[in-house]
Protein backbone atom coordinates (compact mmCIF):
# COMPACT_ATOMS: atom_id res chain seq x y z
CA UNK A 1 0.00 0.00 0.00
CA UNK A 2 3.26 2.09 -0.48
CA UNK A 3 1.86 3.82 -3.37
CA UNK A 4 -0.96 5.15 -1.69
CA UNK A 5 1.29 7.54 1.19
CA UNK A 6 3.34 9.27 -1.21
CA UNK A 7 2.43 13.03 -0.05
CA UNK A 8 5.18 15.39 -1.08
CA UNK A 9 5.86 18.96 -1.02
CA UNK A 10 4.68 20.46 -4.03
CA UNK A 11 7.37 22.08 -6.31
CA UNK A 12 7.19 22.61 -9.58
CA UNK A 13 10.39 20.46 -10.74
CA UNK A 14 10.65 19.01 -13.88
CA UNK A 15 10.84 20.36 -17.09
CA UNK A 16 7.41 19.09 -18.42
CA UNK A 17 5.18 19.37 -15.51
CA UNK A 18 3.51 22.80 -14.18
CA UNK A 19 1.84 23.26 -10.74
CA UNK A 20 -1.81 24.50 -10.82
CA UNK A 21 -4.45 25.29 -8.26
CA UNK A 22 -7.67 24.66 -8.16
CA UNK A 23 -9.14 26.60 -5.63
CA UNK A 24 -10.17 27.61 -2.98
CA UNK A 25 -12.40 29.57 -4.73
CA UNK A 26 -13.16 27.36 -7.51
CA UNK A 27 -17.11 26.40 -8.13
CA UNK A 28 -16.46 22.54 -8.48
CA UNK A 29 -14.40 22.24 -5.14
CA UNK A 30 -18.13 22.90 -2.93
CA UNK A 31 -16.41 25.59 -0.79
CA UNK A 32 -13.03 26.23 -0.02
CA UNK A 33 -11.01 23.29 -0.74
CA UNK A 34 -7.83 24.40 -2.71
CA UNK A 35 -5.85 21.10 -4.63
CA UNK A 36 -2.72 21.35 -5.76
CA UNK A 37 -1.91 19.72 -9.05
CA UNK A 38 0.90 19.12 -10.80
CA UNK A 39 0.14 18.55 -14.73
CA UNK A 40 1.67 17.46 -17.65
CA UNK A 41 -0.46 19.01 -20.09
CA UNK A 42 -4.17 17.59 -19.37
CA UNK A 43 -2.84 14.43 -17.45
CA UNK A 44 -2.78 15.02 -14.05
CA UNK A 45 0.83 13.63 -12.18
CA UNK A 46 0.07 14.59 -8.87
CA UNK A 47 -2.58 15.67 -6.73
CA UNK A 48 -2.39 17.48 -3.51
CA UNK A 49 -5.65 18.72 -1.27
CA UNK A 50 -5.13 21.48 1.03
CA UNK A 51 -7.63 22.04 3.74
CA UNK A 52 -8.84 24.16 6.71
CA UNK A 53 -10.04 27.46 4.97
CA UNK A 54 -13.29 27.02 6.62
CA UNK A 55 -11.71 26.31 10.25
CA UNK A 56 -13.60 27.87 12.96
CA UNK A 57 -12.27 25.58 15.89
CA UNK A 58 -15.46 24.12 17.00
CA UNK A 59 -13.65 21.25 18.83
CA UNK A 60 -12.39 24.09 21.18
CA UNK A 61 -15.17 25.66 21.35
CA UNK A 62 -17.53 22.90 22.90
CA UNK A 63 -15.09 22.56 25.56
CA UNK A 64 -16.67 26.13 26.66
CA UNK A 65 -20.18 25.24 26.83
CA UNK A 66 -22.69 23.69 28.54
CA UNK A 67 -23.50 20.02 27.47
CA UNK A 68 -27.05 21.55 26.26
CA UNK A 69 -25.24 24.37 24.68
CA UNK A 70 -23.36 22.51 22.11
CA UNK A 71 -25.87 21.13 20.07
CA UNK A 72 -26.54 24.47 18.12
CA UNK A 73 -22.87 24.11 17.45
CA UNK A 74 -22.97 20.90 15.87
CA UNK A 75 -25.71 21.97 13.53
CA UNK A 76 -22.93 24.05 11.81
CA UNK A 77 -20.08 21.63 11.31
CA UNK A 78 -22.28 19.71 8.38
CA UNK A 79 -24.49 22.49 6.84
CA UNK A 80 -26.16 19.61 4.19
CA UNK A 81 -27.10 17.28 7.16
CA UNK A 82 -27.53 19.50 10.49
CA UNK A 83 -29.80 17.08 12.13
CA UNK A 84 -27.34 14.20 11.55
CA UNK A 85 -24.77 16.08 13.49
CA UNK A 86 -27.73 16.66 16.29
CA UNK A 87 -28.41 13.43 16.35
CA UNK A 88 -24.76 11.58 16.69
CA UNK A 89 -24.28 14.15 19.59
CA UNK A 90 -26.86 13.77 21.26
CA UNK A 91 -27.02 10.23 21.45
CA UNK A 92 -22.90 10.38 22.74
CA UNK A 93 -24.29 12.88 25.32
CA UNK A 94 -27.18 10.60 26.41
CA UNK A 95 -24.85 7.06 26.34
CA UNK A 96 -22.80 9.35 28.67
CA UNK A 97 -26.00 9.77 31.05
CA UNK A 98 -27.79 6.12 30.62
CA UNK A 99 -30.74 7.95 29.53
CA UNK A 100 -33.65 5.94 28.05
CA UNK A 101 -35.04 7.79 24.94
CA UNK A 102 -38.55 7.45 24.77
CA UNK A 103 -40.11 5.24 21.47
CA UNK A 104 -41.64 8.27 19.61
CA UNK A 105 -38.51 10.21 19.82
CA UNK A 106 -36.08 7.79 18.45
CA UNK A 107 -38.70 7.24 15.29
CA UNK A 108 -39.03 10.82 14.99
CA UNK A 109 -35.15 11.35 14.86
CA UNK A 110 -35.10 8.31 12.43
CA UNK A 111 -37.92 10.21 10.26
CA UNK A 112 -35.86 13.15 10.20
CA UNK A 113 -32.55 11.61 9.92
CA UNK A 114 -33.43 9.93 6.82
CA UNK A 115 -35.45 13.11 5.28
CA UNK A 116 -32.00 14.71 5.88
CA UNK A 117 -30.14 12.06 3.92
CA UNK A 118 -32.33 12.60 0.98
CA UNK A 119 -32.45 16.83 1.18
CA UNK A 120 -28.13 16.00 1.71
CA UNK A 121 -28.20 13.41 -1.32
CA UNK A 122 -30.28 16.00 -3.82
CA UNK A 123 -27.92 19.04 -3.19
CA UNK A 124 -24.67 16.59 -4.33
CA UNK A 125 -27.12 15.17 -7.03
CA UNK A 126 -27.49 18.89 -8.46
CA UNK A 127 -24.19 20.04 -7.84
CA UNK A 128 -22.25 16.86 -8.81
CA UNK A 129 -24.26 16.71 -12.05
CA UNK A 130 -23.81 20.44 -12.26
CA UNK A 131 -20.18 20.49 -12.25
CA UNK A 132 -20.18 17.86 -14.83
CA UNK A 133 -22.28 19.81 -17.12
CA UNK A 134 -25.89 18.56 -16.81
CA UNK A 135 -26.96 22.24 -15.78
CA UNK A 136 -31.31 20.70 -15.39
CA UNK A 137 -30.54 18.33 -13.01
CA UNK A 138 -29.36 20.89 -10.19
CA UNK A 139 -33.57 23.26 -10.73
CA UNK A 140 -35.57 19.43 -10.36
CA UNK A 141 -33.05 18.48 -7.35
CA UNK A 142 -33.43 21.99 -5.51
CA UNK A 143 -37.12 21.81 -5.97
CA UNK A 144 -37.76 18.91 -4.02
CA UNK A 145 -35.07 20.15 -1.35
CA UNK A 146 -37.27 23.04 -1.01
CA UNK A 147 -39.90 21.02 0.17
CA UNK A 148 -37.87 18.78 2.87
CA UNK A 149 -36.37 22.16 4.03
CA UNK A 150 -40.37 23.32 4.76
CA UNK A 151 -40.54 20.45 6.48
CA UNK A 152 -37.65 20.91 9.05
CA UNK A 153 -39.06 24.92 9.40
CA UNK A 154 -42.76 23.25 10.40
CA UNK A 155 -40.83 21.21 12.84
CA UNK A 156 -38.27 23.08 14.15
CA UNK A 157 -38.29 26.89 12.99
CA UNK A 158 -35.33 26.42 11.44
CA UNK A 159 -34.44 25.96 7.50
CA UNK A 160 -31.32 24.58 7.60
CA UNK A 161 -29.54 25.37 11.39
CA UNK A 162 -32.32 22.90 13.33
CA UNK A 163 -31.04 21.82 16.67
CA UNK A 164 -34.39 19.88 16.90
CA UNK A 165 -32.82 17.14 18.53
CA UNK A 166 -31.79 17.40 22.24
CA UNK A 167 -29.84 15.21 25.11
CA UNK A 168 -33.28 13.50 25.93
CA UNK A 169 -35.41 13.32 23.50
CA UNK A 170 -36.76 16.58 20.88
CA UNK A 171 -37.12 20.40 21.60
CA UNK A 172 -40.54 20.35 20.56
CA UNK A 173 -43.86 18.04 19.53
CA UNK A 174 -43.95 17.78 15.67
CA UNK A 175 -46.99 20.08 15.10
CA UNK A 176 -50.18 19.47 13.86
CA UNK A 177 -50.31 18.99 10.12
CA UNK A 178 -46.38 17.97 10.32
CA UNK A 179 -47.43 14.53 9.47
CA UNK A 180 -49.73 14.90 6.57
CA UNK A 181 -47.15 16.94 4.59
CA UNK A 182 -44.38 14.43 5.39
CA UNK A 183 -46.85 11.71 3.72
CA UNK A 184 -47.59 14.00 0.63
CA UNK A 185 -43.63 14.83 0.10
CA UNK A 186 -42.85 10.64 0.91
CA UNK A 187 -45.56 9.90 -1.56
CA UNK A 188 -44.57 12.27 -4.49
CA UNK A 189 -40.83 11.60 -4.23
CA UNK A 190 -40.32 8.53 -5.92
CA UNK A 191 -41.70 9.73 -9.36
CA UNK A 192 -39.00 12.33 -8.92
CA UNK A 193 -36.48 10.26 -8.24
CA UNK A 194 -37.70 8.70 -12.22
CA UNK A 195 -37.06 11.86 -13.17
CA UNK A 196 -33.40 12.33 -11.92
CA UNK A 197 -32.83 8.97 -13.51
CA UNK A 198 -34.56 9.67 -17.16
CA UNK A 199 -31.99 12.78 -17.38
CA UNK A 200 -28.94 10.94 -15.91
CA UNK A 201 -28.29 7.29 -15.51
CA UNK A 202 -29.35 6.25 -19.19
CA UNK A 203 -27.77 9.91 -20.55
CA UNK A 204 -24.62 8.24 -22.71
CA UNK A 205 -22.66 11.48 -21.86
CA UNK A 206 -23.09 10.93 -18.28
CA UNK A 207 -21.90 7.87 -18.73
CA UNK A 208 -19.21 8.55 -20.71
CA UNK A 209 -17.79 11.23 -18.03
CA UNK A 210 -18.61 8.98 -14.77
CA UNK A 211 -17.72 5.25 -15.77
CA UNK A 212 -14.31 3.75 -15.17
CA UNK A 213 -13.73 7.36 -13.55
CA UNK A 214 -11.71 7.50 -10.37
CA UNK A 215 -11.99 4.00 -9.35
CA UNK A 216 -10.99 2.61 -6.18
CA UNK A 217 -10.76 -0.98 -5.20
CA UNK A 218 -12.57 -2.18 -1.98
CA UNK A 219 -8.55 -3.06 -0.55
CA UNK A 220 -7.70 0.76 -0.89
CA UNK A 221 -11.18 2.35 0.20
CA UNK A 222 -11.01 0.39 3.09
CA UNK A 223 -6.81 1.33 3.64
CA UNK A 224 -7.53 5.10 3.21
CA UNK A 225 -10.63 5.58 5.48
CA UNK A 226 -13.46 5.70 3.25
CA UNK A 227 -17.08 5.20 4.73
CA UNK A 228 -20.61 5.55 3.51
CA UNK A 229 -21.86 5.65 -0.47
CA UNK A 230 -18.25 6.02 -1.23
CA UNK A 231 -16.71 2.90 0.53
CA UNK A 232 -20.24 0.97 -0.51
CA UNK A 233 -19.63 2.34 -4.74
CA UNK A 234 -16.30 -0.26 -4.14
CA UNK A 235 -18.70 -2.97 -3.22
CA UNK A 236 -17.93 -3.00 0.88
CA UNK A 237 -21.40 -3.95 2.14
CA UNK A 238 -21.14 -2.30 4.77
CA UNK A 239 -23.90 0.77 6.51
CA UNK A 240 -23.82 1.48 10.50
CA UNK A 241 -27.86 1.69 10.32
CA UNK A 242 -28.25 -1.80 9.83
CA UNK A 243 -24.66 -3.30 10.89
CA UNK A 244 -24.78 -1.42 14.25
CA UNK A 245 -27.79 0.21 14.99
CA UNK A 246 -28.64 3.22 17.11
CA UNK A 247 -32.09 5.18 17.41
CA UNK A 248 -33.96 2.09 17.00
CA UNK A 249 -33.40 1.31 13.32
CA UNK A 250 -33.49 -2.49 14.13
CA UNK A 251 -36.86 -2.12 13.67
CA UNK A 252 -36.81 -0.85 10.40
CA UNK A 253 -36.58 -2.68 6.58
CA UNK A 254 -34.09 -1.30 4.30
CA UNK A 255 -31.92 -2.72 1.47
CA UNK A 256 -28.40 -1.27 1.61
CA UNK A 257 -27.28 -0.66 -1.90
CA UNK A 258 -23.90 -1.51 -3.19
CA UNK A 259 -21.97 -1.24 -6.94
CA UNK A 260 -18.99 -3.38 -7.70
CA UNK A 261 -17.28 -0.79 -9.97
CA UNK A 262 -15.78 1.61 -7.52
CA UNK A 263 -16.05 4.55 -10.23
CA UNK A 264 -17.75 7.55 -10.01
CA UNK A 265 -20.85 6.08 -11.73
CA UNK A 266 -20.77 3.32 -9.34
CA UNK A 267 -21.09 5.91 -6.45
CA UNK A 268 -23.74 7.86 -7.95
CA UNK A 269 -25.87 4.66 -8.11
CA UNK A 270 -25.09 3.96 -4.89
CA UNK A 271 -26.75 7.51 -3.87
CA UNK A 272 -29.50 7.32 -6.01
CA UNK A 273 -30.86 4.21 -4.84
CA UNK A 274 -30.27 5.60 -1.55
CA UNK A 275 -32.94 8.60 -2.39
CA UNK A 276 -35.67 5.54 -2.79
CA UNK A 277 -34.77 3.58 0.29
CA UNK A 278 -34.30 6.25 2.83
CA UNK A 279 -37.79 7.53 1.36
CA UNK A 280 -38.80 3.48 2.49
CA UNK A 281 -37.50 4.15 6.06
CA UNK A 282 -39.07 7.73 6.23
CA UNK A 283 -42.58 6.05 5.17
CA UNK A 284 -42.12 2.88 7.59
CA UNK A 285 -41.16 5.44 10.23
CA UNK A 286 -44.43 7.44 9.37
CA UNK A 287 -46.47 4.10 9.15
CA UNK A 288 -45.59 3.12 12.52
CA UNK A 289 -44.96 6.30 14.68
CA UNK A 290 -46.06 5.43 18.25
CA UNK A 291 -47.98 7.55 20.80
CA UNK A 292 -46.04 9.20 23.87
CA UNK A 293 -44.04 11.28 25.10
CA UNK A 294 -40.96 12.94 23.13
CA UNK A 295 -38.48 13.69 26.47
CA UNK A 296 -37.38 11.57 28.59
CA UNK A 297 -38.35 11.12 31.98
CA UNK A 298 -35.35 13.12 33.62
CA UNK A 299 -35.98 16.45 34.98
CA UNK A 300 -32.45 17.59 35.80
CA UNK A 301 -31.13 16.85 32.38
CA UNK A 302 -34.28 17.69 30.07
CA UNK A 303 -35.44 20.95 29.94
CA UNK A 304 -39.34 20.87 31.46
CA UNK A 305 -42.20 21.89 29.40
CA UNK A 306 -43.25 25.69 28.93
CA UNK A 307 -47.11 25.07 30.29
CA UNK A 308 -45.61 23.23 33.02
CA UNK A 309 -43.37 26.37 34.26
CA UNK A 310 -46.07 28.18 34.23
CA UNK A 311 -47.98 25.88 36.96
CA UNK A 312 -45.18 23.64 38.88
CA UNK A 313 -42.53 25.28 40.99
CA UNK A 314 -40.22 22.22 40.60
CA UNK A 315 -40.03 22.61 36.72
CA UNK A 316 -39.47 26.26 37.10
CA UNK A 317 -36.85 25.43 39.60
CA UNK A 318 -35.61 22.64 37.11
CA UNK A 319 -35.25 25.10 34.05
CA UNK A 320 -33.63 27.83 35.88
CA UNK A 321 -30.67 25.07 37.04
CA UNK A 322 -30.56 23.89 33.79
CA UNK A 323 -29.88 27.04 32.09
CA UNK A 324 -27.41 28.47 34.51
CA UNK A 325 -25.51 25.80 35.42
CA UNK A 326 -26.01 23.26 33.26
CA UNK A 327 -26.02 19.35 34.16
CA UNK A 328 -23.41 17.80 35.56
CA UNK A 329 -22.29 14.14 33.17
CA UNK A 330 -21.02 11.68 34.79
CA UNK A 331 -17.39 11.00 34.22
CA UNK A 332 -16.71 8.68 31.31
CA UNK A 333 -15.69 8.58 27.58
CA UNK A 334 -18.26 7.38 24.28
CA UNK A 335 -17.68 7.36 20.74
CA UNK A 336 -20.92 7.25 19.08
CA UNK A 337 -20.73 6.33 14.90
CA UNK A 338 -23.61 7.02 12.84
CA UNK A 339 -24.27 6.52 8.93
CA UNK A 340 -24.54 10.26 7.84
CA UNK A 341 -25.21 10.87 4.14
CA UNK A 342 -21.54 11.09 3.45
CA UNK A 343 -20.09 8.05 5.70
CA UNK A 344 -19.61 7.19 9.49
CA UNK A 345 -20.07 10.11 11.09
CA UNK A 346 -18.26 9.85 14.62
CA UNK A 347 -18.25 11.87 18.20
CA UNK A 348 -15.70 11.02 20.86
CA UNK A 349 -17.00 12.82 24.08
CA UNK A 350 -14.94 12.81 26.97
CA UNK A 351 -16.66 13.58 30.52
CA UNK A 352 -14.56 14.63 33.82
CA UNK A 353 -17.64 14.98 35.64
CA UNK A 354 -18.71 18.69 35.49
CA UNK A 355 -21.34 20.03 32.91
CA UNK A 356 -19.04 21.33 30.17
CA UNK A 357 -17.46 18.37 28.15
CA UNK A 358 -13.69 17.16 28.42
CA UNK A 359 -13.00 16.75 24.80
CA UNK A 360 -15.66 16.64 22.41
CA UNK A 361 -13.73 15.33 18.60
CA UNK A 362 -15.93 14.78 15.53
CA UNK A 363 -14.61 12.03 13.25
CA UNK A 364 -15.47 13.82 9.79
CA UNK A 365 -16.66 10.96 7.81
CA UNK A 366 -15.31 13.70 4.22
CA UNK A 367 -11.83 14.01 5.62
CA UNK A 368 -11.32 10.51 5.46
CA UNK A 369 -12.73 10.25 2.21
CA UNK A 370 -11.03 13.35 0.62
CA UNK A 371 -7.80 11.45 1.58
CA UNK A 372 -8.68 8.79 -1.81
CA UNK A 373 -8.43 12.03 -4.19
CA UNK A 374 -4.85 11.26 -5.24
CA UNK A 375 -5.64 7.38 -5.54
CA UNK A 376 -8.77 8.15 -7.38
CA UNK A 377 -7.06 11.05 -9.77
CA UNK A 378 -3.34 10.64 -10.19
CA UNK A 379 -2.34 9.80 -13.91
CA UNK A 380 -6.28 11.02 -15.18
CA UNK A 381 -7.07 13.81 -16.65
CA UNK A 382 -8.01 17.64 -15.26
CA UNK A 383 -11.93 17.46 -15.85
CA UNK A 384 -11.53 13.99 -14.21
CA UNK A 385 -10.80 15.72 -11.16
CA UNK A 386 -13.89 17.65 -10.77
CA UNK A 387 -15.70 14.46 -10.93
CA UNK A 388 -14.15 12.28 -8.61
CA UNK A 389 -14.22 15.64 -6.15
CA UNK A 390 -18.17 15.62 -6.76
CA UNK A 391 -18.33 11.77 -6.55
CA UNK A 392 -17.17 11.67 -3.27
CA UNK A 393 -19.79 14.33 -1.83
CA UNK A 394 -17.47 16.63 0.07
CA UNK A 395 -18.79 19.31 2.30
CA UNK A 396 -15.68 21.50 3.66
CA UNK A 397 -17.10 22.56 7.26
CA UNK A 398 -17.39 19.15 8.18
CA UNK A 399 -13.55 18.74 7.06
CA UNK A 400 -12.57 22.03 8.68
CA UNK A 401 -14.66 22.26 11.70
CA UNK B 1 -29.41 7.19 35.67
CA UNK B 2 -26.43 5.19 37.15
CA UNK B 3 -24.91 2.85 34.68
CA UNK B 4 -23.20 -0.56 35.42
CA UNK B 5 -19.68 0.64 36.71
CA UNK B 6 -16.85 0.39 34.53
CA UNK B 7 -14.86 -3.06 34.38
CA UNK B 8 -10.83 -1.99 34.47
CA UNK B 9 -9.44 -5.77 35.61
CA UNK B 10 -8.16 -7.06 32.30
CA UNK B 11 -8.52 -10.61 34.06
CA UNK B 12 -12.56 -10.23 33.82
CA UNK B 13 -12.24 -8.56 29.79
CA UNK B 14 -9.78 -11.94 28.69
CA UNK B 15 -13.31 -12.34 26.13
CA UNK B 16 -12.92 -9.78 24.08
CA UNK B 17 -11.01 -10.84 21.16
CA UNK B 18 -9.05 -7.44 21.15
CA UNK B 19 -7.60 -8.34 24.31
CA UNK B 20 -6.92 -12.04 23.76
CA UNK B 21 -4.74 -10.86 20.32
CA UNK B 22 -2.77 -8.38 22.42
CA UNK B 23 -2.13 -10.45 25.33
CA UNK B 24 -0.96 -13.41 23.33
CA UNK B 25 1.56 -10.97 21.36
CA UNK B 26 4.84 -10.83 23.24
CA UNK B 27 5.76 -7.76 21.18
CA UNK B 28 2.85 -5.62 22.52
CA UNK B 29 2.96 -4.12 25.95
CA UNK B 30 -0.68 -3.82 27.46
CA UNK B 31 -0.96 -1.50 30.54
CA UNK B 32 -4.45 -1.87 31.38
CA UNK B 33 -7.69 -2.25 30.06
CA UNK B 34 -11.43 -0.20 30.82
CA UNK B 35 -14.63 -1.49 29.53
CA UNK B 36 -17.36 0.79 30.16
CA UNK B 37 -20.62 1.83 28.86
CA UNK B 38 -20.26 -1.36 26.04
CA UNK B 39 -16.89 -0.03 24.68
CA UNK B 40 -13.46 -1.19 25.11
CA UNK B 41 -10.69 0.60 25.58
CA UNK B 42 -6.95 -0.98 25.71
CA UNK B 43 -4.16 1.15 27.04
CA UNK B 44 -1.01 0.39 25.08
CA UNK B 45 2.56 1.46 26.28
CA UNK B 46 4.00 3.99 23.63
CA UNK B 47 6.70 1.82 21.76
CA UNK B 48 4.36 -0.99 20.76
CA UNK B 49 1.32 1.46 19.10
CA UNK B 50 2.17 -0.32 15.78
CA UNK B 51 2.10 -3.49 17.09
CA UNK B 52 -0.68 -3.55 18.27
CA UNK B 53 -2.09 -2.09 15.50
CA UNK B 54 -0.59 -4.99 13.01
CA UNK B 55 -1.80 -7.57 15.38
CA UNK B 56 -5.22 -6.66 15.72
CA UNK B 57 -5.46 -5.61 11.72
CA UNK B 58 -4.12 -9.11 10.93
CA UNK B 59 -6.40 -11.06 13.46
CA UNK B 60 -7.70 -13.79 11.43
CA UNK B 61 -10.82 -14.17 13.84
CA UNK B 62 -12.02 -10.37 13.84
CA UNK B 63 -9.95 -8.03 11.87
CA UNK B 64 -10.18 -4.51 12.65
CA UNK B 65 -9.59 -3.70 9.34
CA UNK B 66 -10.24 -0.64 9.64
CA UNK B 67 -8.95 2.73 11.12
CA UNK B 68 -12.33 4.96 11.99
CA UNK B 69 -10.58 7.93 13.44
CA UNK B 70 -7.19 8.97 15.70
CA UNK B 71 -7.79 11.83 17.73
CA UNK B 72 -6.15 13.08 21.60
CA UNK B 73 -7.04 14.61 24.66
CA UNK B 74 -5.29 16.64 26.81
CA UNK B 75 -5.01 15.87 30.59
CA UNK B 76 -2.97 19.07 31.60
CA UNK B 77 -2.22 19.55 34.21
CA UNK B 78 -1.69 15.93 34.95
CA UNK B 79 1.00 13.75 33.82
CA UNK B 80 1.24 11.80 31.48
CA UNK B 81 -0.09 14.81 29.83
CA UNK B 82 -1.62 13.07 27.12
CA UNK B 83 -3.41 10.62 25.57
CA UNK B 84 -3.60 9.83 22.16
CA UNK B 85 -6.31 7.74 21.24
CA UNK B 86 -7.47 5.27 17.99
CA UNK B 87 -10.46 3.83 16.86
CA UNK B 88 -10.32 0.83 15.43
CA UNK B 89 -14.12 -1.05 13.76
CA UNK B 90 -14.13 -4.58 12.79
CA UNK B 91 -15.70 -4.54 9.48
CA UNK B 92 -16.82 -7.97 8.92
CA UNK B 93 -17.19 -8.74 12.53
CA UNK B 94 -19.23 -5.25 13.57
CA UNK B 95 -16.79 -5.03 16.40
CA UNK B 96 -14.96 -1.80 17.57
CA UNK B 97 -11.90 -1.45 19.84
CA UNK B 98 -10.19 1.99 21.63
CA UNK B 99 -7.10 1.94 21.83
CA UNK B 100 -4.93 4.41 23.73
CA UNK B 101 -1.38 5.99 24.43
CA UNK B 102 -0.32 7.92 27.40
CA UNK B 103 2.64 10.52 26.64
CA UNK B 104 4.23 13.14 28.12
CA UNK B 105 3.74 16.57 28.51
CA UNK B 106 7.44 17.41 27.28
CA UNK B 107 8.06 16.78 23.40
CA UNK B 108 5.17 14.38 22.83
CA UNK B 109 5.88 11.81 19.97
CA UNK B 110 5.06 8.20 19.33
CA UNK B 111 5.41 6.52 15.96
CA UNK B 112 2.93 6.81 12.95
CA UNK B 113 0.92 4.28 11.84
CA UNK B 114 0.62 5.72 8.45
CA UNK B 115 2.39 2.83 6.92
CA UNK B 116 -0.59 0.14 8.37
CA UNK B 117 -3.38 2.45 7.60
CA UNK B 118 -3.00 5.30 4.98
CA UNK B 119 -5.70 6.62 6.46
CA UNK B 120 -4.21 7.64 9.46
CA UNK B 121 -2.19 10.69 7.44
CA UNK B 122 -4.43 13.13 7.62
CA UNK B 123 -5.91 12.20 11.55
CA UNK B 124 -2.58 12.29 12.69
CA UNK B 125 -1.73 15.78 10.62
CA UNK B 126 -4.81 17.00 12.91
CA UNK B 127 -3.58 15.80 15.68
CA UNK B 128 -0.01 17.10 15.31
CA UNK B 129 -1.39 20.44 14.16
CA UNK B 130 -4.22 20.88 17.24
CA UNK B 131 -2.38 19.40 20.26
CA UNK B 132 1.24 19.09 19.10
CA UNK B 133 1.91 15.75 19.27
CA UNK B 134 4.78 14.65 17.12
CA UNK B 135 4.46 11.20 15.11
CA UNK B 136 7.35 9.65 13.95
CA UNK B 137 7.80 7.86 10.29
CA UNK B 138 4.65 10.21 8.90
CA UNK B 139 5.03 10.99 5.07
CA UNK B 140 4.16 14.74 5.62
CA UNK B 141 4.11 16.33 9.25
CA UNK B 142 2.48 19.32 8.67
CA UNK B 143 0.00 21.39 10.14
CA UNK B 144 -2.89 20.54 8.48
CA UNK B 145 -6.26 23.05 9.41
CA UNK B 146 -4.26 25.70 10.92
CA UNK B 147 -1.75 28.25 8.75
CA UNK B 148 1.61 26.89 8.38
CA UNK B 149 3.04 30.11 10.36
CA UNK B 150 0.34 29.34 13.29
CA UNK B 151 2.14 29.70 17.20
CA UNK B 152 1.11 27.04 19.54
CA UNK B 153 -1.36 24.05 19.71
CA UNK B 154 -4.85 25.06 20.05
CA UNK B 155 -6.78 22.13 21.35
CA UNK B 156 -4.22 22.01 24.16
CA UNK B 157 -5.69 22.84 27.45
CA UNK B 158 -3.55 25.92 28.44
CA UNK B 159 -4.61 27.85 25.08
CA UNK B 160 -6.85 30.22 25.59
CA UNK B 161 -10.21 29.85 23.88
CA UNK B 162 -10.00 33.07 22.36
CA UNK B 163 -6.60 32.47 21.47
CA UNK B 164 -3.53 34.76 22.19
CA UNK B 165 -4.26 38.40 21.70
Amino acid sequence: MAHLNAMPTMEAGQDRTMILNMGPQHPSTHGVLRVILEIDGENVVRIMPDIGYLHTGIEKTCEAKFYQQVVPLTDRIDYLCPLTNNLCYVLAVEKLLGLEIPSKAQWMRVLLNELTRINSHLVWLGTHALDIGAMSVFLYCFREREDILRLFEMVSGQRMMTSYFRIGGLALEPPIGFFDKARDFIRRFPSKVDEYENLLTGNPIWGMRTKGVARISAEDAIALGASGPTLRGSGVDFDLRRDMPYSGYENFKFKVPISQEGDVFARYMCRVQELRESNAIAQQALDGMPEGPIKADSPKVVLPDREKMKTQMESLIYHFKIITEGFAVPEGEVYQAVESPRGEMGYYVVSDGTAKPYRVHMRAACLANLQLLPAMCEGRLIADVVAAIGSIDIVLGEIDR
Amino acid sequence: MPGTPAITDIEQLKDHPAVIRLLASSSVVVEGAKFDREEMSIYVHRGSIRDACVQLRDDPGCPFNYLSDVTCVDWYPQEPRFEVIYHLLSISQRERVRLKVRLSGSSPSLESITSIWPSANYFEREVYDLFGVRFEGHPYLRRILMPESWDGYPLRKDYPVEGYR
